[in-house]
């Protein structure tokens, strides 16, 4: 059996699924950063196996390097907000961090 | 028998002669009644009474003193021009109506200063002995001052609105002082009255101003056409009065409308100014222009000099001080109106139906008075009534055109009745303040230089030869007697208007004659009547009458002396050949041109003897019946004729028929149209609420409802519609994601199947 960009695809679907579950239903914060470097990662592999199949070339390997650069420095806010959001209601639930609303 | 003209022939405009110091005059007294006034009663409280009237009667001697010396000036200078103006500044410019501070002295007005800066002096002095008691002396003092200063503004302003400020001042000052004794509600009461009758007199001066201001409106007009001979531009007048004088004669005259007495002498009485005829060929509903404004000046003059129907105040008056009574209510105020008439001579003489109105109404005047005067019991009263009758003479003789008599009748009242004021005064003062002269009697033994001094003055007033009273009084009848040209209002030319007058005037004269003896005998001849048990006034001393201090008797004998020595001024040409000495002094003055009718001088020794043997009937009809309180004739007669002696002692009712007709109509009416005013224009005005409040009510309910309605609607849908979706905003950031969520995979399945 050959890989095709199908498998590719289907696994970066399902990894996309995870982390959207993961965003939108778990309750811890850091799970919820989990659950978005999923989504990231995802859309990496998508990246790198569009260019490989489709494309050619390495743009889609540079688009990849340039999102997990992102996604390092999203990762680092996000660590920060969540201690703020700790500092402030001494728990990281997301579900109780509703000043938005305001 | 032929007519002649009174005045000369030839008439040129005055010349003024100007001169700064006349302004003096008035202000002294100013000055007296201002410091009196705002100091006066500190003044009397630390100095005494003695200061307040020091300055007083200071300021009067001074005005005096400056009245002399221009007195002095005036007669140095030719006859023909004796004008001396004084302009202090300028008050008001209208276009080429100018008013000026202006003080101006002719012969005439230069008379009237003179008497009432030399009587005015003696009464302020007078009033030191008869007020002595008096706690609020210094408010006397400044209000005299004050009275003197505005009589010297209406005589010596040189256009009308001066003598209109003096007009009102004195009415002013006349009330004050009748109602000095404010406390007491009745004297309260006759200031008011003399007020408020004045200035219904006010009103006609006031309006004849304006017509006449109006009339000689036309005439500047005619001036622009040219068609006058003297007519110069006004503001060329400064420039060129050089010019004008080398081309016609004389400085130039200004025609038209104007406030100034001598601009109005000069264009009216100067025939070719054309004004005069202008001014008589004028109609107003067709009545003769000039009749109406004469008519209406003398309705002024009629309310400051008590002539029927307006003398009701005059009596009431007498409720003022007695000093008050001699220099306001005799000698000065009262004869502005006089004054003002032989003032505006030129404009009544080109008027016979204002003349003769004039003439007639003083008539009626003198007559009338004369005889309330018969059977008053109040000395005052009967003083009272004897102005207003001598007033009335003043009135003939200003009205049949003598207005040098009339003049000199003003000279001479102002003299004895003054002095007949200050001896009632002198009397009442002896006896208590009593005036009631049944009460008095036998006072001619007590105070001897009263008795001799009031008695001089009742010859002089009766018209006995060698007193003043005599000359002037025969004067104003022999003309109103000769003067055939006059007419009455409404009834055209009445030839004999002039004897109808002078018969009534000597009937007037009978009476006076009468009535003073009568108060003369009443007073001081007998047995004293008065002080017999009932000493109502609670004196420690016996009820005994004295003679007055010093500075009374003395006053008495001064103003006497001046009411006999009057009587050289006037001795008529009949007797001396010359022209009398006042009518020549006056002569520049009067430029009336009045025609009398021309009888020999037999005939007129023959007047005069009617006149002396009216005031002996007089007198002698007096002594019959009240010399020493002994005929039983009076008590008789008055029992007899009861009910025409109620009449004529309750003044014919005249007062109570104003009150009947005026005073209740105006209350009536004011009853009215407080009615009016209540039920139909409030009415009108509930009407008109009641109809805004309706058509506001609905206005309001459609807002509250229909309008509020709709807002609220959509206010409340809004509120309700954000509280609904307010849930959805939760705040958390996994619930919008999820919704973010289903909305992708909806779009995407939304995808699927439209495709």
């Amino acid at each position: 059996m050959t890989l095709t960009l199908n498998h590719f695809l289907v696994i970066g679907a399902l990894l996309f699924g995870f982390g959207l579950l993961a965003v939108v239903t778990r309750r811890n914060a850091v799970a919820v950063l989990m659950g978005i470097e999923l989504i990231l990662n995802a859309a990496n592999l998508n990246l790198v196996a569009f260019g490989r199949y489709v494309g050619g070339g390495v743009t889609g390997q540079v688009f990849s390097l340039f999102v997990i650069v992102l996604a390092a420095a999203e990762a680092a806010v996000g660590l920060a907000i969540i201690l703020a959001i700790y500092q402030m209601l001494r728990n990281i639930d997301a579900s109780q961090a509703t000043t938005l609303k305001e | 028998m032929e007519h002649v003209a009174h005045a000369a022939a030839e008439l040129t405009p005055l010349a003024p002669h100007a001169v700064s110091y006349l302004w003096l005059i008035p202000f002294f007294p100013l000055v007296g009644a201002f410091i009196n006034a705002t100091m006066g009663v500190r003044l009397q409280r630390k100095f005494g009474k003695g200061l307040v009237h020091t300055i007083s009667i200071g300021a009067m001697v001074l005005s005096f003193a400056v009245a002399c010396g221009a007195f002095v000036q005036l007669f140095g200078l030719d006859s023909e021009h004796r004008f001396l103006q004084d302009t202090v500044w300028n008050m008001l410019t209208a276009g080429k109506v100018e008013v000026d501070l202006g003080f101006a002295l002719d012969p005439l007005s230069m008379m009237m200063t003179l008497i009432i800066t030399f009587i005015g002096t003696l009464i302020h002095v007078f009033s030191t002995g008869y007020m002595a008691d008096e706690p609020s002396y210094w408010r006397f003092f400044s209000y005299l001052n004050l009275f003197v200063f505005s009589m010297l503004l209406l005589v010596m302003g040189d256009n009308f609105v001066l003598m209109f400020f003096g007009w009102e001042g004195v009415g002013l000052c006349s009330y004050l002082l009748i109602a000095f004794w404010y406390t007491d509600p009745q004297k309260a009461a006759a200031g008011m009255k003399a007020f408020v009758t004045n200035r219904f007199g006010d009103f006609g001066f006031i309006l004849g101003l304006f017509l006449l201001f109006w009339a000689m409106g036309g005439a500047w007009n005619k001036s622009a056409d040219g068609q006058l001979r003297y007519t110069e531009d006004v503001s060329q007048i400064a420039n060129h009065t050089e010019d004008a004088m080398e081309r016609i004669g004389h400085p130039p005259i200004k025609i038209g409308p104007t406030l100034n007495f001598r601009e109005l002498r000069d264009q009216v009485v100067i025939q070719e100014t054309g004004v005069a005829e202008h001014l008589k060929s004028q109609k107003m509903f067709g009545f003769g222009l000039l009749a109406v404004v004469g008519i209406l000046f003398f309705v002024g003059a009629m309310g400051k000099s008590a002539q029927l129907p307006l003398h009701v105040w005059l009596p009431d008056a007498m409720a003022g001080p007695t000093p008050v009574s001699a220099l306001i209510h005799a000698a000065t105020m009262v004869t502005a109106g006089v004054y003002m008439v032989a003032r505006l001579n030129f404009i009544f003489a080109l008027s016979p139906a204002a003349m003769g109105w004039v003439a007639f109404v003083g008539a009626l005047t003198a007559l009338f008075a004369a005889s309330i005067g018969f059977f008053q019991y109040d000395i005052k009263k009967v003083l009272a009534y004897s102005t207003v009758s001598q007033l009335g003479f003043m009135f003939i003789g200003v009205g049949v055109g003598a207005y040098w008599a009339g003049a000199y009748h003003l000279l001479t009242h102002a003299f004895f009745k003054a002095t007949l004021f200050l001896g009632s005064g002198s009397v009442i003062l002896g006896c208590h303040h009593e005036q009631d002269m049944r009460k008095m009697g036998g006072l001619g033994k007590l105070m001897p230089v009263t008795k001799w001094t009031y008695l001089i003055a009742c010859w002089a007033i009766a018209g006995f030869p060698w007193a003043s009273g005599f000359y002037s009084k025969d004067e104003i009848l022999w003309k109103a007697f000769s003067q055939e040209s006059m007419a009455f209002p409404l009834l055209g030319m009445t030839p004999h208007l002039g004897q109808l007058i002078y018969l009534m005037g000597i009937i007037a004269a009978t009476g006076t004659s009468f009535y003073m003896f009568r108060s003369y005998y009443m007073t001081f001849t007998g047995e004293y009547r008065g002080g017999h048990g009932h000493d109502d006034h609670g004196h420690g001393h016996a009820h005994v009458p004295h003679e007055s201090p010093l500075s009374i008797t003395l006053v008495l004998v001064a103003l006497a002396t001046g009411a006999l020595l009057a009587a050289v001024l006037g001795i008529p040409t009949a007797w001396s050949g010359a022209a009398p000495l006042l009518e020549h002094w006056l002569e520049p003055a009067l430029p009336a041109v009045v025609h009398f009718v021309e009888y020999a001088h037999s005939t007129e020794f023959l007047f005069q003897a009617i006149g002396v043997s009216a005031g002996v009937i007089g007198w002698a009809a007096a002594r019959a019946l009240y010399k020493d309180n002994k005929s039983q004739v009076p008590a008789q007669l008055l029992a007899r004729w009861k009910g025409a002696w109620t009449v004529v002692y309750n003044k014919y009712y005249v007062d109570e028929l104003y009150q009947a007709t005026i005073l209740r109509g105006s209350v009536a009416l004011a009853r009215t149209l407080s009615w009016f005013d209540k039920n139909l224009v409030d009415g009108l005005v509930n009407l008109a609420s009641a109809v805004a409040r309706t058509f506001a009510n609905i206005d309001g309910a459609i807002d509250r409802y229909l309008v509020d309605g709709a807002v609220n609607l959509v206010a409340g849908a809004t509120l309700s519609a954000g509280r609904a979706l307010r849930r959805v905003q939760t705040g958390r950031i996994q619930t919008y994601l999820y919704g973010a969520v289903v909305g992708a995979i909806a779009l995407v399945l939304l995808n699927f199947i439209i495709r």
